[in-house]
């Protein structure tokens, strides 16, 4: 059911970075080609994914965890419009200011207007997602305001001219250390010209530059892990202190919320502590985690404002299925865990949200119908390994898979295909008509596997099909087809063994009963294999 | 028992070998096997592409041929046809607002196990080469495809069943949890990722210098083999099921490149 038939208001998409620019499948065939790229992201990811996996399996209760966290999330979506009011009433009671934008231009005029309040020309940041998607940056930038990266990542990434952040947690991963040196060199004044590419020394360079800006600029623009709305507290988590300098030392503090990031009370912090560290970097416990709650008079930033930002949220929200999207707490695991990310990259989603969880917001909060939004859900294999991983257990494929419901509908209102006969859409439909018909009856499939032994001609000497044309080309790009076989399974049967009688009646196996009996056999069946055939682990 | 066999349309049109070496196991047994003629295919290729609409036939089908058969347990060489039918089915029923096909689809689904399963969980089987008689003298690697592994939990059955084996060498393969690139009609339709993810594949599975590599799904295995011959690599993939079909006395032979025979009828 639509949410118009339901008589709820026409969903709002949001705007800003949260679009796929061209299709999935060029974008990638691009990425993959950069061979500094893939070293990188392979190197990074399976190291990320080995310290993830040893600490969240040292913890007995971790799949406990994961439900709490996702059951607090679900109780936050379900009464999302209760928790807000109950936040706005206690972030303006301790001191601060609420404001609220429909769509991500909105905030940034807001932010925007409070900057140009405390005149100023230059404000430092924390690292956030949410400024990245509405894009704070540039469009300050063209107000004469000049935006401070402070977490190194970002601020390598903001000095890269024309870079863009590849990856949520390590936005600069796609970077290694000579050309990070190289953009340092160039863009860090009175930087030590002869600066090597040693990370110490890196480190150093970005230091000397960042502490001048946190002890001038008296404005500072921060996302936020989690929003209390029992108290209006915020938390932010983050590795490298660059953060509290940005919460402690400025009289201006603005802070950029999705209208998704609260939790009820602040004891939900310990289910979230635990699940963020953990399966973000690969940390028990991450080193800094800030939490402010209004004003401190004479301690701390005196101004505290607040935007709380939809931009497309309740659209997702109205979809029961694609909601759970909004539970994610942006650990960025999914995407450590992607083959497809891992090989194509984080530009090739061209939104702020890369690899699995971008594949599945962009296009809700963008709309699918959107510039090339509609490629993203099927960038994925359907491999399952970032339900796994996801801490708040968000079902990433399930929802993959509605939204290429939801694709293909779209496409289809379109009618006409841009690109005719040829246009991969119409290839696409075609034999998805022809499969639909010939699964919608043995009798059929007894027939047309029947003429399997015409396709040896197509197979020639080699048997083996090298080539195809249109859209299933792109198999045989990288694979050969083995030769058909000379009947089907069901014309051979048939032949052998004949009709049998179709029901005999009786009474059925207890099958369950049969189970339990059973139940100690797949340990025994894995004790007999680690006997017969044990398996040696060379060492790498 | 009375087993139903779902061959699963890839089996049926490309890989009868393999749905052969089921039945074999199956009779080994002392089951005996029906093949429900009306069956096709679980709609997964429609569902997993968005083709909602047209996943709804091919899951009448299906249900509709399962059910003029009396069985006890219906068994497929697949993990993610199996999976598909619990999984999917029902929602598609649903959304073509069919509560009744909804409902006998999750019973099937029930009542219909993938291979290992059934040979463990149910059989109690737990040493192929004492129970089964499964003979094969090849080094041997194994891909565990990531429906069996994530949907339906099947964990090591396969593998375990694969190391039993009479006269077979083992060798583990690294990153056994990486998903081979095929994806359905990802593997065309995303075809350049899709490539680097099964030459990773390709390569890991060369490095154990095994001579087959094995798994439970043939569509997975049609990738990777796929890429293997393309590199002209003298790897094989089958089945495991044909490899617990294999005996001394009936092998299953690997060499040549295609007409490969299920041994042990
Ligand atoms: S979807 Fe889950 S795994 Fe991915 S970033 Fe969000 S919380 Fe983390």
């Amino acid at each position: 059911m639509t949410a118009t038939a339901l008589g709820m208001p026409q969903v709002r998409h949001g705007v800003g970075n949260i679009f796929e620019h061209e299709p999935f499948p060029e974008y990638a065939k691009r990425e993959l080609k950069n061979e500094q790229l893939r070293a990188n992201l392979g190197f990074a990811t399976h190291k990320i994914r080995t310290k993830r996996d040893a600490v969240t399996s040292e913890l007995p209760d971790w799949q406990d965890l994961r439900t709490a966290g996702s059951m607090i999330k679900q109780q936050v979506m379900a009464n999302l419009d209760t928790y807000l009011e109950e936040f706005e009433r206690n972030f303006t009671a301790k001191g601060g200011h609420v404001h609220w934008a429909r769509d991500a231009h909105e905030a940034n005029e807001i932010a925007l207007k409070l900057i140009q309040a405390e005149g100023v020309t230059e404000v430092n940041k924390i690292k956030s997602m949410a400024t990245a998607e509405t894009g704070l940056n540039e469009y300050l930038e063209e107000f004469g305001i000049h935006a401070i990266e402070t977490d190194l990542a970002e601020e390598i990434v903001q000095l890269g001219d024309n870079d863009r952040p590849s990856h949520i947690l390590v936005p600069a991963i796609h970077r290694n250390r000579t050309e990070i040196r190289d953009i340092f060199r160039r863009k860090i004044e009175g930087v030590n010209p002869n600066l090597s590419d040693d990370p110490a020394e890196l480190a150093e360079a970005s230091r000397f530059r960042l502490r001048e800006k946190f002890l001038t600029n008296k404005v500072a623009i921060s996302g936020v892990n989690f929003g209390i709305a029992d108290t209006g507290t915020m938390t932010i988590v983050e590795s490298e202190g660059n953060g509290r300098m940005c919460l402690t030392l400025p009289d201006t503090l603005i802070t950029f919320m999705g209208v998704e990031k609260l939790l009820p009370t602040v004891q939900d912090l310990e289910v979230f502590t635990q699940l963020l560290p953990r399966s973000s970097t690969g940390e028990r416990m991450n080193p800094y985690t800030s939490m402010w709650t209004g004003v401190t008079p004479g301690d701390g930033p005196q101004n505290l404002h607040v935007i709380l930002m939809d931009n497309g949220r309740t659209a997702v929200l109205a979809d029961q299925v694609g909601r759970q999207a909004l539970n994610c707490i942006r650990c960025s695991a999914c995407m450590n865990v992607c083959p497809v990310y891992e090989r194509a990259g984080g530009h090739a989603y061209g939104s702020t949200y890369p690899g699995p969880i971008g594949a599945i917001l962009s296009p809700q909060l963008g709309g699918i119908e959107n510039e090339h939004n509609a490629t993203l859900p099927f960038a994925s294999s359907l491999c399952g390994a970032c339900y796994d991983a996801c801490p708040v257990k968000i079902n990433i494929p399930d929802v993959l898979v509605h939204l290429r419901g939801k694709a293909v509908d779209a496409e289809k209102a379109q009618g006409e295909f841009a690109g005719g006969k040829k246009d991969p859409h119409y290839q696409m439909d075609a034999i998805m008509f022809g499969a639909k018909k010939l699964f919608s009856s043995g009798k059929l499939m007894g027939l047309a596997t029947k003429g399997l032994p015409v396709s040896k001609l197509v197979t020639g000497k080699k048997h083996k099909i090298s080539k195809l044309p249109g859209l299933v080309g792109g198999w045989t790009d990288y694979r050969d087809i083995p030769e058909p076989p000379s009947t089907s399974f069901r014309n051979q049967w048939k032949k052998e063994r004949g009709a049998a009688p179709k029901r005999v009646g009786g009474s059925r196996v207890d099958v369950a009963a049969l189970m339990e009996a059973n139940k100690t056999k797949v340990a025994e069946a894995h004790a007999k294999a680690e006997a017969a055939n044990p398996i040696i682990k060379e060492a790498q | 028992m009375r087993v139903a066999l779902f061959s699963t349309c890839i089996v049926d049109a490309m890989y009868p070998k393999v749905a052969a070496a089921t039945v074999s196991v199956l009779e080994r047994l002392g089951h005996e096997v029906v093949f429900p003629q009306g069956q096709t295919c679980c709609s997964q290729m429609h569902v997993n592409s968005g083709y909602f609409d047209d996943a709804y036939p091919v899951v009448k089908t299906h249900v509709k041929a399962f059910s003029e058969w009396d069985f006890d347990v219906a068994v497929a060489p697949s993990g993610s046809c199996v999976a598909s039918l619990g999984h999917q089915q029902p929602m598609i029923a649903e959304r073509a607002g069919d509560t009744a096909t909804a409902t006998a689809a999750a019973d099937l689904a029930a009542r219909t196990f993938e291979l290992s399963q059934f040979l463990i969980d149910i059989c109690g089987i737990t040493d192929a080469a004492e129970q089964l008689g499964s003979y094969f003298p090849e080094k041997v690697t194994f891909h565990a495809s990531c429906h069996g592994m994530r949907l339906l939990r099947l964990g090591t059955r396969q593998e375990d069943l694969v190391r039993t084996v009479g006269g077979l060498e083992y060798t583990q393969i690294e990153d056994q949890d990486q998903c081979c690139g095929f994806g359905g009609t990802f593997s065309f339709k995303n075809a350049d990722t899709s490539g680097a993810m099964v030459a990773d594949k390709v390569q890991h599975i060369e490095e154990t210098g095994a001579s087959v590599c094995t798994g439970g799904d043939v569509s997975c295995l049609m990738n990777i083999g796929g890429a293997l011959s393309r590199k002209e690599s003298p790897v094989q993939t089958v089945h495991f099921a044909e490899i617990l079909a294999s005996t001394k006395e009936n092998p299953l032979k690997v060499s040549g490149p295609v007409s490969v025979t299920a041994g042990g009828k």
